[in-house]
């Protein structure tokens, strides 16, 4: 199965609720991906960001459950986790999210899988939290490694 | 952790003012306004409910957070969007979605190395086939 076409992933930033959507599709059937999403030892492999080492501190992956992960590199570590509020095999998972730096911002997160046919799927997960504001520096903080420099181009620009 | 985090208190105080300055949903639509071109103030109070003073207000924040300028010398002082603060939002986005598509990718390679579950139809690992 020489697939070579990937497939890009979109962002959307809601207009109307604080709410970030990212979707992609994945030449996988249903029940892979979401065992990847599912199953500790999978997710380790593939969550964090590179040059990051995850580990899973806790996976109790089951309606009413919950999670914490910690990724460490040269400068620290930091810790993230949440709860599993509702999981639907091939289906759905809810799911709570917050870093633990910030323990105060949670985000409520969706990740819908949808069975595409033909061993695709397209996963749509929404993360949604209390203020533009907050989902605004969420986007922004997601760039932990390159976002230095827009700093410094943001500086420039303030200071004028 | 606090090293990294530290080290760019500085640069998140800035980036706060914008993204405060952008959580009202009035300066949003300013916003969104100006992109179409220069307005004055009384020319952006019109569709709204509010006083020209409040419109005044909103358009004072934007230009504390660097969003938008007034010109000094033109008498009718029409607001400017600064759009290069706009050009490095739109960066922000897209290196997040770089990071999430980064992340995807590895998703990608595993899920093309996990054999297939038995409920699957084919037991034999499909996507390993190729691969040494």
């Amino acid at each position: 199965m020489a697939t070579t076409t990937r497939h890009e992933t979109t962002i959307e930033l809601d207009e109307r609720v604080p709410l970030v959507r990212i979707t992609r599709e994945f030449d996988a059937p249903v029940s892979k991906v979401y065992r990847a999403h599912t199953d500790p030892d999978l997710i380790a492999q593939w969550l964090g960001p590179r040059g990051l080492e995850t580990t899973i501190d806790q996976w109790d992956c089951r309606t009413g459950g919950s999670y914490r992960f910690v990724q460490r590199d040269d400068e620290g570590e930091y810790a993230f986790r949440g709860c599993f509020h509702e999981l639907r095999p091939d289906e759905l998972i809810v799911q709570t999210f917050t870093f633990e730096g910030m323990p105060d911002g949670v985000a409520l997160e969706k990740l819908t899988f949808e069975d595409l046919g033909g061993g695709r799927t397209r996963l749509v997960t929404t993360s949604l939290v209390d203020s533009f504001e907050d989902r605004d520096a969420f986007v922004a903080s997601g760039m932990e490694v390159g976002v230095r420099e827009g700093y410094e181009r943001l500086d420039e620009l303030l200071a004028r | 952790m606090g090293e990294a985090l530290r080290r760019s208190d500085h640069d998140e105080e800035r980036l706060s003012k914008v993204f405060a300055a952008l959580a009202d949903p009035t300066r949003r639509d300013i916003v969104a306004r100006l992109t179409t071109g220069d307005h004055t103030v009384n020319e952006l109070a019109e569709p709204y409910d509010v006083t020209v003073q409040a419109v005044s207000k909103h358009v004072k924040v934007l230009e504390d957070a660097g969003l938008v300028r007034r010109s000094r010398e033109a008498q009718r002082r029409p607001v400017h969007l600064e759009a290069e603060v706009f050009d490095l939002m739109t960066k922000w986005i897209e290196r997040y979605r770089r990071q999430v598509e980064e992340r995807y990718r590895r998703l990608d390679a595993l899920l093309d190395e996990m054999p297939d579950d038995p409920g699957d139809g084919d037991a034999a690992p499909r996507d390993t086939a190729n691969t040494p």
